[in-house]
C-alpha cells in the first residue's frame, strides 16, 4: 500500500499542500508586525547616525519629532508628492545616476523645527559578496560627517561585516567630503592601523577586507555624486544667508 | 551508519533517560561526532567559525532544528513513502525552519539579524538530513528527539573549539573581547585563521588530537 503510485502522488500533494500552506498563512498572518519591524529599523538607523539612541526611546517619538522626509532628484530639485518611504533605495540605486529619485531626511533642531541640525542621505552599493547599503550624515555645512550607520547583506563575519560595527563607522566622524568646492569623498585605506586624523577624506582601513572597503569607497563616491547637485545648491543658500 | 543506531531497537515503554537513550546523547560528542567522525556539516562549520558569537548562535539554531524535525520525522515515519522520502524530509526541515525564521523575523527582531544568514545554511546542513534519514526514520520520537539534541551538541562543541582558535589566532579576540590588548600586548591577527583553509588546518588538528585520545580507527 505505502509503495503504490497512488499513495505516493497522493502523499506528495498533501505535503505540498500542507507546507505551502502553513508558509503562506505564516508570510500573511505576521507581515504586518514584520514590516514594523523593518520601519522601525530603518528610523533607528537614520537616528542613529546623527544621536545616541538609549535602550527604550521612542523611536517613532523622536523620528516623528525631528525628521522631516523629503524626495529629490539628480539636479536637487524637491519632488512633491512623492513620500520618501515609498522608495526602495535597492531599485532606485539598479537605475542610471541620473535618473534615480533621492530621499532625504533633514534632522531638526528640537527647540526651533525650521532650524536644520544634518542632512541624512541613504546610500547603496555593492560589497564583496552582495548588497551593502546604509545612512551618512552630514553636519549644517553639507560637508563634515557628522556619523554613519552601514549595512551588509553577506560580508564575511570578522571581515567585512565589520562595517556594521561602531568601531569603524567612528572613524568616519569628522570627515570631509568637499575639498574647496570640489567634491571628494571619503576613502578607506588598505591596511589597517594606520593614523589618518590629519586627512579629511581618508580612514583607516579593514585588515583582510580590502574589497569591501572597496566597496563602501565606490558607494559613498557614487551617492555623494548622485546628491552633489542638491548640496552644491544649498551650501551656496547656506552662504548667501550668512 | 553509526553502532549507535543500529543498539536502539524498539522496545516498549523504555524509559527516555535509559542508558542506551543518555548515549544517544554522549555518542555525538566523541566517539560519534557529526563533524569529526561523520564528517557532515564541514562546509558551515568552515564558514561560521571566523568568531565565536556566530559559531554560538549557529550551533544553538542548529541543535534546535536537528532536534525538533527529528521528532516531526519520527512521528510522520510510517506514513512516508520510502521512495520519496528524502524530498518529504526536506519539505519537512524547509518549512519548519522558514516558519521559525518568520516567526523570529515578526517577535525578535534583533535575534532574527543574527540569524537570517544562518537559515539557508541549516536547511542544507547535512546534519539535518543525515540524522533524519539514518534515525528519525527508524525510531520513536523520544530517543529521535537526544538523538538530535545529542548530534546538535557534538556539532556545537567541534564549532566553539574551532571558531576559538580562530578568533583567537586571526583576530586576537574571544567572543569579540580584545584578550592580548587586555594583557597589554600587541597582537598582529593570522589572515590565514580568518580563511576557511585556517578552519581545514584546525578541523584536521581537533581529528587528529581526538582520535589519538580515544583510539578511533576507521572500520572500511
Amino acid at each position: 500500500m505505502r509503495q503504490s503510485n497512488l499513495y505516493i502522488v497522493l502523499y506528495a500533494v498533501a505535503i505540498t499542500i500542507v507546507s505551502g500552506g502553513l508558509l503562506a498563512f505564516a508570510s500573511q498572518a505576521l507581515k504586518p508586525l514584520q514590516d514594523a519591524n523593518v520601519e522601525l529599523e530603518r528610523k533607528k538607523n537614520i537616528l542613529s547616525t546623527v544621536m545616541t539612541l538609549n535602550e527604550g526611546d521612542d523611536i517613532n517619538k523622536i523620528y516623528a519629532a525631528r525628521v522631516k522626509e523629503i524626495v529629490i532628484d539628480f539636479n536637487g530639485t524637491p519632488r512633491d508628492g512623492i513620500k520618501a518611504t515609498d522608495i526602495d533605495v535597492a531599485k532606485e540605486y539598479k537605475k542610471a545616476a541620473a535618473d534615480r529619485l533621492l530621499p532625504l531626511y533633514e534632522f531638526r533642531d528640537e527647540t526651533d523645527p525650521t532650524k536644520l541640525n544634518y542632512v541624512v542621505l541613504p546610500v547603496y552599493g555593492f560589497g564583496l559578496w552582495n548588497d551593502i547599503w546604509g545612512f551618512v550624515a552630514l553636519q549644517q555645512n553639507l560637508s563634515t560627517i557628522q556619523g554613519v550607520s552601514f549595512q551588509h547583506k553577506g560580508e564575511t563575519p570578522g571581515l567585512g561585516a565589520r562595517i556594521v560595527s561602531e568601531e569603524i563607522q567612528n572613524r568616519y566622524k569628522g570627515k570631509s567630503i568637499f575639498e574647496a568646492d570640489v567634491l571628494q569623498s571619503v576613502v578607506m585605506q588598505k591596511g589597517e592601523g594606520f593614523d589618518y586624523s590629519n586627512d579629511p577624506h581618508k580612514v583607516d582601513g579593514m585588515s583582510g577586507a580590502t574589497l569591501t572597503a572597496k566597496g563602501v569607497n565606490n558607494m559613498l563616491q557614487d551617492y555623494f555624486n548622485c546628491y552633489l547637485n542638491y548640496l552644491k545648491k544649498n551650501q551656496q543658500n547656506l552662504s548667501s544667508n550668512l | 551508519m553509526s553502532a549507535a543506531v543500529a543498539e536502539v531497537v524498539e522496545k516498549k515503554s523504555e524509559p527516555l533517560f535509559s542508558k542506551k537513550n543518555r548515549k544517544l546523547i554522549s555518542n555525538p560528542l566523541d566517539i560519534d561526532n557529526p563533524i569529526t567522525v561523520q564528517v557532515l556539516g564541514v562546509c558551515s562549520a568552515l564558514a561560521v567559525t571566523t568568531q565565536m558569537k556566530p559559531a554560538l548562535v549557529m550551533s544553538v539554531a542548529l541543535m534546535v532544528v536537528t532536534a525538533s524535525s527529528n521528532v516531526i520525522i519520527s512521528i510522520m515515519r510510517n506514513t512516508i513513502p520510502s521512495r520519496i522520502r528524502i524530498i518529504v524530509q526536506l519539505a519537512v526541515v524547509a518549512t519548519w525552519v522558514i516558519m521559525v525564521d518568520q516567526l523570529l523575523k515578526a517577535y525578535v527582531y534583533d535575534v532574527w539579524k543574527q540569524l537570517s544568514v544562518f537559515v539557508g545554511l541549516i536547511i542544507t546542513n547535512c546534519i539535518v538530513m543525515g540524522r533524519l534519514e539514518a534515525f528519525a526514520m527508524g525510531n520513536k520520537p523520544g530517543p529521535s528527539l537526544l538523538d538530535g539534541i545529542g548530534n546538535g551538541l557534538g556539532y556545537g562543541l567541534i564549532l566553539l573549539i574551532v571558531g576559538f582558535f580562530r578568533e583567537l589566532l586571526g583576530g586576537g579576540s574571544i567572543f569579540g573581547f580584545k584578550v592580548f590588548e587586555a594583557m597589554g600586548l600587541h597582537y598582529t591577527g593570522n589572515g590565514l585563521m580568518l580563511l576557511p583553509a585556517g578552519a581545514c588546518v584546525i578541523v584536521g588538528i581537533v581529528i587528529w588530537v581526538q582520535r589519538s585520545i580515544n583510539g578511533h580507527r576507521e572500520t572500511h
